[in-house]
This record gives C-alpha cells, structure tokens and sequence, in this order.
C-alpha cells in the first residue's frame, strides 16, 4: 500500500522540488527520484503478484463517498511498464537535453513536465473514480502539450495547439459523459456503477465518454494530431507521447466497457471500435510508408500500432466476454499495449541519438549509420522486430493471442488485419533499416556516449524478453481481471 | 422548475460553443468557446445533481475542481496562443484560414 502511494505522490512532489532546484541539482535528484518510484512500482507488481490487487481508500473513506484508489494487475502491469520507459527516457535526456546544447527553457522545462506526466499516468492507473479518471486525464494532457511546445518553433506550437484542440474536445466529450451518469445513479464510482440500476441515458453518456477518449487515443479518424505533435517533440518527449500517453485513455475505455458498463456493449458499438481500429492498422502503416523522416515513420506506427487495441472489444466485450477466447483477446491486447509502449520509447530514443549525432533524421541522412554507431543501430532493429510481431518479442506474443482469440471467434478478418499489418510495419521499417545499414556512411557522426546509446538498447531488449518471458506478465495481468474476461482459452 | 431553466441554458451554452469551435478559425475565441462548452456543463451538472430538496454536495465540489481545470488548461492555451502569434504573427493554425 505504500508502494502504491508512493507512485502517486513521489513524481508529483519531484516535479515541484525541481522547479526550486538549482541547474545542477536537477538532474541528480530527478535521477534519484525515478530510481525510487521505479523501485516503488517493482514493489507494487510484487505486492499485487503475491497478494492480490490492492486497494486504497483515500482518507479512510470508502465509495461512494470518498475516492477509491486500487492497482490490479493490469495497473501494476502499466506502471511498470512506464516506470522502465520514464527511467529509460530520464537517462537518455540527461545526455541528450542539456543545457548548453538545446538552450535554457528546454533543458529546464523538460525534467518538472516528464514528471508531471509520470504523476497523472500512475493517478490514470489506478484510479477507481470516473471524475478523479477526468482530472488525472487532463493533467496528463496538458503536461502532454506543455512537452510538445518544448522547442518553441512555430511548426511545434501549432502542432501543440492542435493535440489541446483534440485534446480538450475530448476532454469535454468525457466530462459530458460523467455528468450524464452521475445525474442518472449519483455516484462515479466504477465498482458501484457496474452494479447500478440501468438508465435510459447510460448508452448515451458511454458513447460520450468513448468518443472523448478515443480522440485522446488518436484513433483513426482522430489521429490527425498524433504525428506533427510527436515528430514536433523532442525526441525524448516525443518518446513518452508516443509510448505511455494513449496508453492511459485506452485504459480508461478498458474500464468503462469492461468493469462499469459492460451490460452496454452491444455488437454493433464493439463492431464498430475495432473497425476504426483496423483501419488505423492499414491506414497509419500505408503512411508510414511514405514517410521521408524517421521521426515521422515512427509516429505514423504509433497510430497503425494503436488500433490493434481496440481488437480487444468485439474479441474480449459483450456476448464475446463468456466465451472461452475472450482471455486471450484481453490479454494479447494488453501484451500489445505492454510491448508497444517499450519497443516505441526505444525508437524515439535512438531516433533521438541519430539527430545529436548527424543533426538530421531524414532518411537519406541516415545511410550507413549502423556502422558508426553499431549499438543504436542494433537496438533500433531489436525494436523493430517487435513492432513487426516477429518472435520472439513481446509483440509476437500480443499478435498471436490476438489471433487465435480471432479464429476461434470466428472474427476472421481480424486475423487478416493482423497478419496484413505485421507485412505492413516490414515494409515501413525497412526502410531506415535498410538505409541504416547501408554499405557507405553519408554524413560524419558525432561521437554518441555509450551509456547514451545503451539506454534504447536496453528498452529494446525488454520489449524481446516480454516475449520470451511472458508467462510472468501473462500471469500478472490476470490479477484482478474484470469478470467479462474471467474464462481460459 | 428553475432546475428546468438551468438545464436548458446549460445546454445553450454547450451549443453555443460547439458552434463556435466549428466556425471560428481565430484560436482565442476557440479557447473560449472551449470554457463555453465547460461552463454549460458545470450549469448542467449543478441543476441534474440537485436531485430533492437536499443540496447535494459532490456535484458543487466536482464543479470546482473541474473550474480550476478548465482555468490551467485556459492558461496553457492562451500562453500557446500567444507565443505562436509572436512567431508567426497569425492567431489561428497555418492551413486553415487566417484570423484577421
């Protein structure tokens, strides 16, 4: 219980003492303090590994009146996860933003907004409230903005501006939604109003709710904002944009059809979330592919890569959910989301060491680079293997699931989507590889520090080792798991 | 009955402002259209949280955290907004027509 309120509170109170730091205290303490809170999350995951998911009420009071906070092994599953990528991300930046070489504001402003985003992922996770869901969502996405804007050029700033638009229409969307449930049962308590006594209104504030958060999800239609926001970052920004953010409103849309309303989830409406969803799959890989810039390829991936979540719903929701496949879809999602977040953040990373080390990521810029810098170059192919679901990396795993849970659903153009993705990111990363790997250096590197070039490398291998290992959080992301997924496969 | 009336200028407002998201390029009055929208929904909240003759007490406190969010994310926008008009002298985003 500890573990789980220090997780909470340790990222917020760090990014306020950093504001009062001098220049070089800062990045000791930041250090210091994401060592704690990663330490903090392995004891939660243990915690929620020997003793079940644990429960907080804050203050002593329970629900409805007060506010329940609860880790289950889906939660325990995520704050690892972005502990690893946020420690990974803060070693990177050390090197990567300093001072002297992007200037004052972004070598400040970077370390307070990283661990704000970092305190409303972990309040995302474990929150049981639907309104306290609101407030740790939109701090989420203003610390989101905020990270984007970092470099101050015009192309960053309306790119910035363009994810709040998105950003705060979903906001609103969702907010609509709450105050429609809560003047129907008077309580926004995701346990309470999984047992509550339907209203004419709860289809109507669900499918507000749903539309807000996919558009912070960037689902196709909703992606449009994603790339220029997340090629626009810097690239360690960039790199917890891409991996943890939408990872925190699609946990919200878990909770909401899965533990608050699944009674709601009618097969059209589950139909129709993983139809967007197949089509970001296709769309995002077909414009990835014609991308000229590293940093774009990858963000473009993130939007094919996300909308093989939402597979999740007609596979695992509704009638599906009594079906002996749903813990496989449920799971391979989630194993999805898992392995995404750290193969992405590894990407970002070395796209970030290609541009401190040429001062460019355009492809032609890029060619035989991996001989310079033979590390990147491998970790960047590590997470490339996992983005394409080859095994045996945790995306193998994510993809597998989810296609056996197809066949045997009898879903299968699921499977068709899975397996014309996975053609589709060998084909998009092909591309830097191949222009990485190149026989002949285009431009003169600049030397990289090893420890520098070690920390994507080190990502990358874990996104594998989810593969390889994957009976551990396999078995730890079933903890706790909503009753419309209890069945084995 | 003046629940009524609250509610319904609650939802004016919501559609007020949605119309003004839709219509206007100029990026502040988006932001304000933005806290028309919030304002709108608050109102809403209040008169369908006042259920009976007893005040309920979670929907005026849920109003005033979700104002103190609505003036920090405001803040963030206008900070945007105006640093993006020093730039590039437009208040309104590159490829969709210039605010005058």
């Amino acid at each position: 219980m500890s573990a789980l309120v220090v997780v909470l509170t340790l990222p917020l109170v760090t990014a306020l003492t950093v504001l009062l730091l001098p220049a070089r205290a800062r990045v000791p303490v930041v250090l210091a303090s994401s060592a704690l809170i990663v330490l903090a999350a392995g004891a939660l995951a243990l915690a929620v590994w020997h003793g079940g998911p644990v429960t907080l009420a804050v203050g002593g009071w329970a629900p409805p009146l007060g506010i329940a906070l609860r880790a289950d092994g889906l939660a325990a599953a995520l704050i690892m996860m972005s502990a690893l990528v946020m420690g990974a991300v803060a070693l990177a930046a050390q090197f990567e933003l300093t001072p002297d070489r992007v200037g004052a504001r972004m070598g400040f402003g970077f370390w307070p907004l990283m661990l704000l985003l970092w305190a409303a992922l972990n309040a995302v996770y474990l929150s049981r409230d639907l309104f306290n869901l609101y407030v740790g969502v939109e701090l989420l996405s203003l610390a989101a903005v905020a990270l984007v804007a970092l470099s101050g050029s015009a192309q960053a700033l309306a790119a910035a501006l363009r994810y709040m638009i998105f950003a705060l229409a979903g906001s609103l969307l969702y907010l609509a939604g709450v105050v429609l449930a809560y003047g129907a049962h008077g309580t926004l308590d995701i346990g309470l109003l999984a047992v509550r006594v339907p209203a004419h209104t709860d289809a109507l504030a669900l499918g507000l709710m749903t539309a807000g958060l996919l558009a912070k999800t960037a689902l196709f239609p909703f992606h449009v904002w994603l790339p220029p926001a997340h090629a626009g970052a810097p690239a360690p920004a960039s790199a917890l944009l891409s991996a943890l953010v939408p990872k925190a409103s699609f946990l919200i849309l878990i909770r909401l059809w899965f533990e608050a309303m699944p009674d709601l989830a009618s097969g059209a409406a589950l139909l129709v979330l993983a139809a967007l969803g197949a089509i970001a799959v296709i769309w995002g890989g077909v414009l990835a592919l014609v991308q000229k810039r590293l940093k774009l390829i990858v963000a473009y991936s993130t939007v094919a890569q996300l909308g093989y979540l939402f597979f999740i719903f007609p596979l695992a929701g509704g009638d599906g959910s009594a079906q002996p496949w749903a813990a496989g879809a449920w799971t391979g999602a989630m194993f999805q989301a898992l392995s995404h977040g750290l193969a992405k953040a590894a990407m970002f990373l070395t796209a970030g060491i290609y541009i401190a080390a040429i001062g460019s990521d355009r492809l032609g810029d890029l060619r035989g680079l991996a001989r310079t810098l033979p590390m990147t170059g491998f970790a960047f192919a590590l997470a490339a293997i996992t983005l394409m679901g080859l095994p045996p990396s945790g995306g193998f795993t994510a993809k597998y699931l989810l296609m056996t849970s197809a066949f045997a659903a009898g879903q299968w153009p699921w499977a068709l989507v899975l397996a014309g993705g996975g053609v589709l990111a060998a084909a998009y990363l092909y591309r830097p590889i191949a222009a990485l790997f190149a026989q002949r250096a285009q431009t003169a590197a600049r030397p990289i520090p090893r420890a520098w070039q070690a920390v994507p490398l080190v990502l990358a291998a874990l996104s594998i080792l989810l593969g390889l290992l994957s009976a551990i959080p396999f078995d730890l992301l079933q903890i706790g798991r909503p009753a419309p997924a209890q069945e084995g496969l | 009955m003046s629940l009524t009336v609250f509610a319904l200028t609650g939802a004016a407002l919501v559609g007020l402002g949605v119309y003004g998201l839709l219509a206007l390029p100029h990026l502040l009055r988006r932001i304000m259209c933005f806290n028309l929208i919030g304002s709108g929904l608050f109102l809403f909240f209040g008169a369908a949280g006042a259920r009976g003759a007893a005040v309920d007490a979670i929907p005026q406190a849920l109003i005033i955290t979700g104002i103190v969010v609505a003036l920090s994310a405001s803040a963030l926008a206008v900070g945007l907004v105006v640093a993006l008009a020093r730039r590039t002298g437009h208040a309104a985003l590159p490829d969709e027509d210039r605010a005058p």
